[in-house]
């Protein structure tokens, strides 16, 4: 591919979050010329603030996921803090029968999974107390979100590419079927192909070329505990939480209801709330033996989720030259895969390791207009201003 | 309260789960000093419910963490007896006496770790809510309108040996010897020389601390020369032009500091380094606003040297840019003239409660007072939190930690080196440094927090954040004032599990809780997803289902 002008690149990617850095540094070392442009600083959304979970196994991507991140540092230069595997207590029998699934879709997929009972769980988990029962997976595990976004960034720079910071995009200029330049508040840039990896911004940004691609946003929170000692295998979870132990020996948990929001009313920061005492009480269950850990710190977070909750990875018809990548909430773990698949398609128009199929546009041409109310995706209703 | 809205939503959201809210109050003030408790008693009998909280006593075991000042370990074995210290507190601030005869509702060792206002984003929670904590338990409180009045903390200057104990916050000192009877030294030497660090050492030399030097890395004493005669007088020898190089000691803690002298960019003159003995070092080199409640809830927040540094921005009524939160007292900005009279502190307490009681309905009585202001030309607190920086934590031999939780030291940080616990994958980010995780922008406190963990530890940043925006701004050769704010956020005390975790929930908090939206399509296996998506023809599942 050719470069664009010095104004310019091959290929320019809007959005500096895991997805987009991914698919920056997956081209970046085919040596294409390509350029990440970021609205803020680099991670500064979802990618830098997420659980550093890496088990999708529902997912098209998930062999890829698995293969990927248990080299990725090496393959970047960079540390992430991948540590791999992944323990989830059940603290009661539903809970048990509801974990179960992450097992078969292993399974199916030549991943094991060892059925754990109390006596082994607490072997395994010195803060665990009274469970019920919980699974071994040896697959999935986590890494750090922020040491990620930063490996990527300098990979991606270690090969040449480039990544313009503070600087949002704020339209594009089309010839025919193509898009040509890209606008930001700094100055314009040419390309021969774009990409949109926005994360909740993909939806706006992809109308603004007349490709519809149906998304809200939503704020979820966690916790972080201070450094306790080290378990065995960081990536312990369950009882309606997700999270790990970082490196560190920081308990960091979330989970429980999200908030539904309009993005142009956040004013950008997300807020923790007083539902880090719900995920406290779920933590301390989880962790009885951790009750004194003390919680030294929360973040939250705006996550981009589509009508299924299932990522968006497609190369609409029109214009030719655009490739869309938006993860619905699962895009940290996947990340690896998921950049690779858009260089695939950047590259030759199909993912050359995975069926992307269910992951198309196409599915959504029969979704009703009204989707968000009729799922009851709405903001809480006005009040209390 | 939301109104009842009859929207169908998402079950798994937080719609409908707003916890239950046991006790609410129309005034919250938080903190008990001068301004608080004049604002609490200004707003007394006028028929509204008010709430004074302070967090004195502080637990012994906080305290040892250095929250929410720098102890340095110098706290009396007679802390750890709860009963003893609430009767000190009380004791040493005879107005909470008068706030409880008139009504008020006093809580002592309580503290606020989080203020909840309703935003755009949080109406369902359903009205304004403050997290409160004592040492045993968490709770939630609901309240109209809120004076903050958390006062100030010292920054901390990095040399090496200031890890050790009985190197400490200067207001730490006070706070021990003032408000708990409990300051465990006998020899301090001071670091820094402006108007609040002199006024410190002036009480504490009062009684019976002995005061064996100021030291003071500009070429002169920036505190009134009043304060300083009074030090002299009693023996104290100030040293300006010079810093520490070393605090040496044993178990117990420093038993000396060597003293370098320094020329204008802070490199040493060459001079030998001079040996004081003491068991403690005073942090007094720059009094910090306490913003951190303040800043986690949301309210706009700007670097004014006028006002001592980082603090809310504010109207003529002490009201910040939420306008049910207002600030008062130190952390509403700090001045020489200020800290030298009680009264102007209290003036903001008592506007702040006008203004309070008018959003809630009650008229003033009289004309409303003119807000105070601030000295005219500012102290260069920016200018001289950098020379100090530069003259003690840049140019320290040895390499002291920065960040003593994290164990990170000013090369770290500089170098954006990843954390030591990484081992041999540590030197890898060293070919970039700090220029290029944002190239052409001025490095965001933020970031390097995030790659160096400085910052993260449990004290919250407490001992470093200031130092770590200087190493900042000096590397970058900006204005310190260009440095963003590092954000902070709730809990803003470290909060035990199994107290954060007693939080109130609605039983529809537990009945739907799901790890991730509770989205049935969103787990199904793609060897089975339809080929296309509608609402109508969705499958949905069970909650609780998330991975
Ligand atoms: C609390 C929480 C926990 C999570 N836990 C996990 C987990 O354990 N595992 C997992 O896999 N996922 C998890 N996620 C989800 C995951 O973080 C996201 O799916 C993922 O980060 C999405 O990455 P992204 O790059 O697609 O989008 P984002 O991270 O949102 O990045 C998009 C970027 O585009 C930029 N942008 C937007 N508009 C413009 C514009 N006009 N011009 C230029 N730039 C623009 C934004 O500034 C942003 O930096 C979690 C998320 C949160 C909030």
């Amino acid at each position: 591919m050719s470069r664009a002008g010095s104004e310019g690149a091959a290929v320019i990617v809007v959005g500096g979050g895991v997805t987009g850095l991914s698919a920056g540094w997956w081209l970046a070392r085919d040596g294409t010329d390509v350029l990440v442009i970021e609205a803020g600083a680099i991670g500064s959304a979802a990618s830098g603030r997420n659980g550093g979970g890496c088990s999708h196994h529902h997912s098209p991507l998930f062999l890829e996921e698995q293969r990927l991140w248990p080299m990725l540092d090496e393959l970047l230069g960079y540390p992430t803090e991948f540590r791999p595997n992944r323990i989830r207590i059940a603290l009661d029998e539903r809970q048990f029968r509801l974990y179960r699934r992450a097992l078969e879709n292993g399974a199916r997929q030549g991943y094991r999974t060892d059925v754990l009972d109390a006596k082994q769980i607490r072997a395994l988990v010195p803060f665990a107390g009274e469970v019920y029962g919980g699974y071994f997976h040896h697959f999935g595990g986590h890494a750090n979100p922020h040491r990620t976004v930063q490996a990527y960034a300098w990979a991606l720079q270690d090969h040449g590419g480039r990544i313009l910071q503070h600087a949002p995009v704020l339209g594009f200029d089309t010839r025919g079927n193509r898009v040509v330049g890209v606008r930001t508040s700094r100055s314009a840039f040419a390309c021969d192909h774009l990409v949109i990896a926005a994360g909740p911004a993909t939806g706006a940004l992809a109308a603004q070329l007349g490709v519809s691609v149906p998304l809200m946003s939503a704020r979820a929170e966690m916790i972080v505990t201070e450094p306790l000692a080290l378990m065995q295998t960081g990536g312990v979870d369950g009882n309606g939480l997700y999270g790990r132990q970082t490196l560190r020996g920081n308990l960091a948990y979330g989970g429980g209801p999200h908030e539904w929001v309009e993005l142009q009313d956040t004013g950008g920061r997300a807020y923790s709330t007083v539902l880090q005492g719900s995920i406290a009480r779920r933590l301390r269950a989880l962790f009885p033996q951790a009750a004194h850990a003390r919680v030294i710190r929360s973040w939250a977070g705006f996550i981009e989720n589509t009508p299924d909750g299932r990522p968006v990875i497609d190369r609409p018809a029109s214009p030719g030259n655009l490739t869309i990548a938006t993860l619905s909430s699962v895009g940290f773990g996947l990340s690896p895969a998921a950049g690779r698949a858009v260089r695939d398609l950047v590259v030759s128009g199909t993912c050359g390791f995975a069926d992307l199929s269910t992951l198309g546009l196409g599915r959504f041409a029969g979704l009703e207009p009204g989707w968000r109310a009729l799922q009851g995706w709405l903001p809480a209703a006005a009040g209390g201003e | 309260m939301i109104p009842p809205d009859s929207r169908p939503h998402d079950p798994a959201s937080v719609i409908g789960k707003a916890p239950p809210i046991g006790e609410a109050t129309d005034l919250l003030v938080i903190g008990a000093g001068p301004a608080g408790v004049s604002a609490a008693l200004a707003a007394a009998g006028r028929g509204v419910r008010i709430t004074l909280v302070d967090e004195n006593p502080v637990p012994s075991s906080v305290m040892g963490e250095e929250v929410p000042l720098q102890f340095g370990a110098r706290m009396s074995a007679v802390v750890a007896n709860r009963n003893a210290m609430l009767e000190a507190v009380f004791e040493a601030n005879p107005q909470l006496a008068e706030a409880l005869e008139r009504g008020i509702d006093v809580r002592l060792g309580t503290a606020v770790w989080g203020l909840f206002p309703q935003r755009r984003t949080t109406r369902w929670i359903g009205g304004h809510v403050a997290g409160l904590a004592d040492a045993q338990r968490a709770y939630l409180l609901g309240f109209k309108q809120v004076i903050v009045a958390c006062g100030r903390r010292d920054m901390g200057l990095a040399f090496q040996g200031w890890e050790r104990p009985g190197v400490m916050g200067a207001s730490a000192a006070y706070r021990l010897a003032k408000t708990y009877g409990a300051l465990d030294a006998r020899t301090a030497v001071l670091l820094g020389a402006g108007t609040e660090a002199l006024q410190i050492a002036d009480a504490l030399a009062a009684q019976g601390v002995r005061i064996a030097a100021v030291i003071e890395q500009a070429e002169a004493a920036g505190g009134p020369a009043r304060l300083l005669a009074r030090l002299t007088g009693r023996g104290t020898r100030v040293l300006t032009g010079r810093v520490i190089r070393e605090a040496s000691g044993d178990a117990r803690g420093v038993t000396a500091v060597k003293v370098a002298a320094v020329d204008g960019l802070g490199r040493d003159t060459g001079r030998a380094l001079e040996t004081l003995e003491c068991d403690t070092v005073l942090l007094g080199v720059g009094a910090v606003a306490a913003i951190e409640l303040i800043e986690a809830s949301g309210c706009a927040v700007g670097f004014q040297p006028q006002r001592g540094g980082h603090v809310p921005v504010l109207d003529a009524s002490q009201r910040t840019s939420l306008p049910y939160v207002y600030a008062a007292g130190d952390c509403a900005g700090i001045w020489a003239s200020k800290t030298l009279s009680e009264a102007v502190a209290c003036r903001e307490g008592a506007i702040a409660a006008r203004a309070a009681l008018e959003a809630l309905g009650v008229r003033g009585e009289g004309e409303p007072e003119e807000p105070p202001v601030p000295d005219w030309p500012p102290r260069d607190v920016a200018l001289e939190r950098l020379a100090w920086v530069r003259a003690s934590v840049l140019r320290a031999p040895g390499r002291p930690w920065v960040c003593p939780c994290e164990q990170v030291t000013c090369d770290d940080i500089l170098s954006l080196r990843p954390p030591r616990y990484l081992g041999g994958q540590r030197e890898a980010a060293e070919t970039y440094g700090l220029g290029s995780a944002a190239p052409a922008a001025v490095p965001d406190p933020d970031m390097v927090k995030r790659l160096t963990r400085a910052g993260m530890g449990p004290c919250q940043g407490r001992r470093c954040r200031e130092q770590i925006a200087a190493l900042l701004a000096l590397a970058a050769d900006r204005p310190l004032a260009d440095v963003p704010l590092a954000t902070y956020r709730p809990p803003v005390r470290p909060l035990r599990l199994d107290q954060l975790a007693q939080l109130p929930e609605s039983p529809a908090m537990a009945e739907h809780w799901d790890s991730w939206f509770g989205m049935a399509t969103q787990w199904v296996p793609f060897w089975r997803v339809p080929s296309s998506y509608a609402v109508a023809t969705r499958c949905t599942g069970e909650p609780g289902a998330g991975e």
